[in-house]
């Protein structure tokens, strides 16, 4: 075993990151099964409402890509 | 480690997106020709080929190239109108020049060998920024202070006002951050995941499951690649809106 304790710690910090993912998942997810009831329901109003639901996509994931973000951050500029 | 290493069993997946000076030398200078310049210029020029040749013999009947370029236009234009409005037609152009340049460096980082060059913050970051100070300055040039009107949501309940304005205003800063990464991360996380399942390949019980896999997974990348150009355009005309649209809701 080399490297030192704080070597250890990014790897382990940027691992635990990676948790943010499922989150997103969650969102991501919750947003397109919704979309999915209400389209079945409304199946005429489904395709004027696309724009919204990608948009809907993209703020829910960026809160994931956040912790990308820290992971990436971690291991390289830390 | 070295027992792996002694089966040949060896992933490299982030190999594929090391930046390499294209003539020679290892010194990266900022202007140095690199394979990420290369894929870029390709990128452009597959742009200007496919609607210079497509629109070159136009006819009522499309050929398959003037309907492709038809149709990419059609597309982006109902998308900047149907989100922007009517005045945010004024900057159809730039959103279509943003959509197709993401789009095609997507497509073509697909190819085998080639380099992704939205897979790198550095050049999404210049995309996202370059969209984040012209909507600010426009904002500005168009509603002068009254621009500074977005931040406070005039529908809310008074008391709550000063900290949804110091919300949106964190979310406003927030927004070239996430839409360049968002970007570079979908494409950076897609090559690796294709590359370390092909690295299963060298297992040879494993390797008629890793291809069929691979197959699927490239699939899945070539609809991610779309999705996330599309995303990229539809997010920039998203924030046009603040900018030029009424904003008043």
């Amino acid at each position: 075993m080399e490297g030192d304790i704080a070597e250890m710690g990014k790897f382990i910090g940027a691992g635990l990151a990676t948790i943010g993912l499922g989150g997103a998942g969650i969102g991501v997810g919750h947003i397109a099964g919704n979309f999915l009831a209400g389209a079945l329901r409304n199946p005429s109003a489904a395709p004027g409402q696309m724009a919204t639901l990608f948009v809907g996509i993209a703020f829910a994931e960026a809160l994931g890509i956040f912790s990308f973000l820290i992971a990436l951050l971690l291991m390289f500029a830390v | 480690m070295s027992e792996e290493a002694s089966t040949g069993f060896q992933i490299h997946p982030m190999d594929q997106f090391i930046v390499k000076p294209l003539f020679g030398g290892d010194h990266i200078a900022w202007y140095t020709v690199t394979n990420v310049t290369m894929w870029m210029a390709i990128a452009v020029l597959v742009i200007a080929a496919l609607l210079m040749l497509g629109t070159r013999r136009r006819a009522i009947v499309p050929s398959r190239s003037q309907s492709v370029a038809e149709l990419l236009y059609g597309f982006i234009y109902n998308m900047v109108e149907e989100v922007t409005g009517h005045d945010g037609v004024k900057y159809f152009p730039y959103v279509m020049t943003l959509f197709l340049f993401v789009l095609f460096s997507n497509l073509l980082g697909l190819l085998p060998m080639a380099f992704t060059t939205t897979s790198h913050v550095a050049v999404t970051v210049v995309l996202a920024l370059m969209v984040f100070l012209g909507v600010t300055v426009l904002g500005f040039a168009r509603k002068g202070v009254g621009f500074l009107g977005m931040f406070w949501v005039s529908s809310a309940p008074l008391a709550i006002r000063p900290i949804l304005a110091l919300i949106e205003i964190i979310s406003y800063f927030v927004r070239p951050v996430s839409h360049s990464i968002r970007l570079a991360g979908n494409m950076m996380a897609g090559h690796a995941v294709v590359k370390v399942i092909a690295g299963f390949a060298t297992l040879v019980v494993a390797s008629p499951v890793v291809i069929g896999a691979v197959a699927a997974l490239y699939g899945l990348e070539l609809l991610v690649a779309v999705v996330q150009a599309y995303v990229f355009t539809i997010l920039t005309c998203v924030y046009l809106r603040d900018a030029v649209g009424d904003a008043q809701h």
